[in-house]
């Protein structure tokens, strides 16, 4: 390169360096910064994320445990049939005054005296409400109980079961909460004797809702959601594969099904309180279905939900090589027996995943549900798709509204469900696709 | 030919469950998220002592919403009680009529107070209805004239009130509780503030003249809370010295977090609202729908076990949860006449 550049005496101007690596650095860092960028989004995405995580499970771990009172209580006739009527009015068993049972067994236990009534009342209240259904669904079971002395394990009432899990600030003057020194004494001396303690909170799980916190649980909307699932998987799949099939192998392309593609990508992106509108007008107003009912609720999830299907269905059958068809063709099948043998097999996994995508989608929709009565207080697990019922999604929205402490363990409880529900959806679609899918 | 055989399979069941129109065996209550937790702790309550009936279904929405779905007409897909958190308007009780539903029996349960408070780590606040006017309406009085609301502080509203910027946080306008407060806040520190003549000097039409009385700021120092209480509660966490409207139980259910104001030097609580000392509370209501008393099972005793004093009573769990508890001659009346099956 010396030679290039001349003496000055040689009149000729010294010219610039080779170029060849100019830029080469500045390119490198450009790349860096690109990566940098990258890994700054996901790092930004992970932080929210764990965030999120964070901020529900050590707010919900609590709710799955639940603390109890287990005692010997004595079933005695004097409280639940003074008269001795239950032989003539069954009434008697129903409306007997069971709390009673367990207040005087508490009461007794921490010794207290039978005349302390003030004490007696904060006894009381140590007690879930629920305990009046667990004691008189005993002797309505087994009526020969009465007389006998028998443990039983009932619900602390929610305030106890916040204290004992330290979820109550202590230091807060007594008459700012809702659990007094007194309470607290005796909840630390049964806890010392073993007669209270925390338990699995199975009621999580099997109980309807409840205006006390301590005996609510998800049993109607786990149900109601099960039911939504399947009423949207039973309609949506069948109907989505034959649009998706016929749109894509048999019809015409023309001004009309370029329209109708357009429409349904358009439906796609539709706010799905308009499908609740929609449910609300058609199948509630017009068609007369009931109220609250998940068959409605399924229903209108199957209509936001389709458009979803029909994409990814639609993709799917387009990934399948046009060799195959030709081959099948070309071996005699028929147009339908070229479709039904070769390409929707083919095709499967990547519908099912467009399929899983999409239920996991309407799990989690709310919007819809709230104009055709589905957010509502429910306490009764539907036994058929015909009476009302809640959803997951639902009960985390209505638990979110309560006013009582004890409620907010529960709504970020019942979100971990729901999350646990949509992971196991989404993997179950990624195990699909890793299982069954193949590459050309 | 699967795939096939099951979509013909669906679209039949899906027809044979429109077709099975069933008789409804369970009582549909819709309306106010006021009246919302009363209503579950009676119809889980009524579920439980009454074993030959399902425990009924409540819907939340609003007083507004819940009547309009009431005023729908007769029949098994309407519901059977709306509950609402102010009396239903003359408007929607002839919606109501236009749509066949003619006897509609109303039913007041109690009151229920609505107290101002701020973060437990504030001093003692005491309000009258005039500075609450005077911070929070749109338009104020100053010098004889009507001007856009220039106070940003409360202690230039009043010198006894704290030296910290405005910020309320009110139910937002679809709330019943917004009307409370509008009626007996808002309209009545308008007067007191002497603002009502210089308005009616101003606007002819005496509507008019009302609605400028509540009307509330929007320069954002009074925020509307379209949401619930647990809303208005965030947003006082995150602003110390912030100021808002909650209803007494979702007040003494949190009573660890929020100091209360005083009210014209009344002290919101379940005795002061009872007495009708406390100035600013409510009556609550539900309303049944009369046709369907005797074709829905249970609707009936449902009512009746709902205006009971075992439910309604001081000492029921109703009055436990905050609901302020009527006197007792009111209570005795409430009863008669929903024995009477007295219609509106």
């Amino acid at each position: 390169m010396n030679e290039m550049i001349k003496p000055a005496s040689g009149g000729l101007v010294p010219t610039a360096p080779t170029r060849r690596d100019i830029g080469i650095r500045r390119r490198y860092a450009a790349e860096r910064r690109f990566r940098f960028y990258g890994l700054a989004a996901i790092a930004f995405g992970l932080a929210f994320l764990f965030i999120l995580l964070w901020s529900v499970v050590s707010k919900g771990y609590t709710a799955f445990q639940q603390t109890e009172i287990t005692l010997p209580i004595e079933f005695s006739e004097k409280v639940i049939d003074p008269g001795n009527k239950r032989a003539t009015d069954p009434n008697v068993l129903v409306t007997a005054n069971y709390p009673l049972l367990m207040r005087n067994a508490l009461a007794e236990k921490l010794g207290v005296s039978a005349t302390d009534r003030p004490a007696l009342k904060q006894i009381s209240a140590m007690v879930s409400d629920s305990a009046r259904v667990t004691l008189r669904d005993m002797v309505a079971a087994d009526p020969s109980i009465i007389g006998k002395t028998v443990p039983v394990t009932v619900l602390a009432s929610a305030n106890v079961d916040s204290a004992f899990k330290g979820q109550i600030d202590l230091s807060v003057a007594e008459t700012n909460r809702k659990v007094s020194d007194q309470q607290i004494g005796w909840m630390n001396q049964l806890a010392e004797q073993g007669v209270l303690a925390k338990g699995f909170n199975t009621g999580l799980f099997v109980n309807g809702n409840s205006s006390r916190p301590e005996a609510a649980g998800l049993g109607v909307a786990l149900v109601g959601s099960l039911y939504l699932m399947g009423i949207v998987l039973v309609l949506s799949l069948p109907i989505g594969v034959a649009a998706s099939i016929y749109l894509e192998e048999f019809a015409p392309k023309n001004r009309l099904t370029d329209l109708i593609e357009v429409n349904i990508n358009n439906l796609a992106a539709v706010p799905s309180i308009v499908y609740g509108l929609l449910g609300l007008a058609v199948f509630i107003n017009f068609a007369a279905l009931p109220r609250s009912a998940p068959l409605v609720g399924g229903l209108v999830l199957t209509l936001m939900t389709l458009p979803t299907i029909i994409i990814a269905t639609r993709a799917a059958l387009r990934a399948v090589p046009p060799s195959i068809r030709a081959a099948a063709l070309g071996l005699g099948a028929s147009q339908m027996q070229t479709i039904f043998h070769h390409v929707l097999p083919l095709a499967m996994p990547g519908i099912l995943t467009g399929t899983i995508i999409g239920l996991a989608h309407a799990l989690g929709e709310t919007a819809p549900l709230l104009l055709i009565g589905m957010v509502a207080f429910v306490a009764n697990v539907p036994a058929t798709p015909l009476e009302p019922s809640t959803a997951l999604p639902v009960q985390i929205y209505m638990w979110a509204n309560e006013a009582e402490r004890a409620f907010s363990e529960r709504t970020s409880g019942a979100i971990m469900v729901l999350l646990a529900f949509l992971i196991i959806m989404n993997l179950g679609a990624i195990m699909l696709r890793r299982r069954f899918e193949r590459r050309w | 030919m699967n795939s096939l055989k099951l979509t013909v399979a669906a679209l039949a069941a899906s027809v044979v469950f429109a077709g099975a129109a069933v008789a409804r065996d369970q009582i549909q209550v819709a309306g106010s998220s006021t009246v919302l937790p009363y209503a579950k702790i009676v119809a889980e309550t009524f579920g439980e002592t009454f074993s030959n009936f399902k425990t009924p279904v409540v819907e939340s929405g609003g007083s507004g919403a819940g009547l309009k779905e009431f005023c729908k007409g007769v029949g098994e897909a309407t519901i059977d009680i709306a509950n609402s958190s102010r009396k239903i308007k003359d408007s929607e009780l002839d919606a109501c009529k236009a749509a066949g539903v003619t006897d509609v029996q109303e039913v007041k349960i109690g009151y229920d107070g609505i107290v101002f408070a701020t973060d437990a780590s504030n001093p003692d606040i005491a309000f009258a209805p005039v500075d609450l006017y005077k911070a929070l309406a749109a338009e104020v009085v100053v010098d004889g004239k009507l001007v856009a609301n220039p106070y940003k502080k409360w202690s230039e509203v009043n010198p006894a009130l704290p030296d910290a910027e405005i910020a309320a946080y009110i139910p937002g306008e679809k709330h019943g509780t917004r009307e409370v407060f509008e009626e007996k806040v808002l309209a009545v520190g308008c007067k007191d503030a002497g603002a009502v003549d210089v308005i009616k000097a101003a606007v002819a039409d005496e509507k008019e003249a009302a609605k400028k009385c509540i009307a509330v700021r929007k320069d954002g120092l009074a925020v509307d809370i379209d949401g619930d209480y647990s809303e208005t509660l965030a947003r006082i966490a995150a602003n110390k010295t912030g100021v808002g409207v909650f209803g007494l139980s979702f007040y003494e259910n949190n009573a660890d977090k929020l100091k209360v104001a005083t009210v014209s030097g009344v002290k919101p609580s379940v005795e002061t609202i009872a007495s009708g000392e406390y100035p600013v509370s409510r009556p609550l209501f539900f309303y049944v729908k009369k046709a369907h008393v005797g074709v829905v099972p249970g609707l009936k005793e449902y009512v009746e076990f709902f205006v009971s004093d075992q439910m309604i009573g001081p000492d029921g769990p109703l009055a436990e949860y905050g609901l302020v508890a009527a006197p007792d001659a009111e209570r005795e009346e409430i009863r008669t006449a929903v024995e009477a099956g007295k219609t509106m």
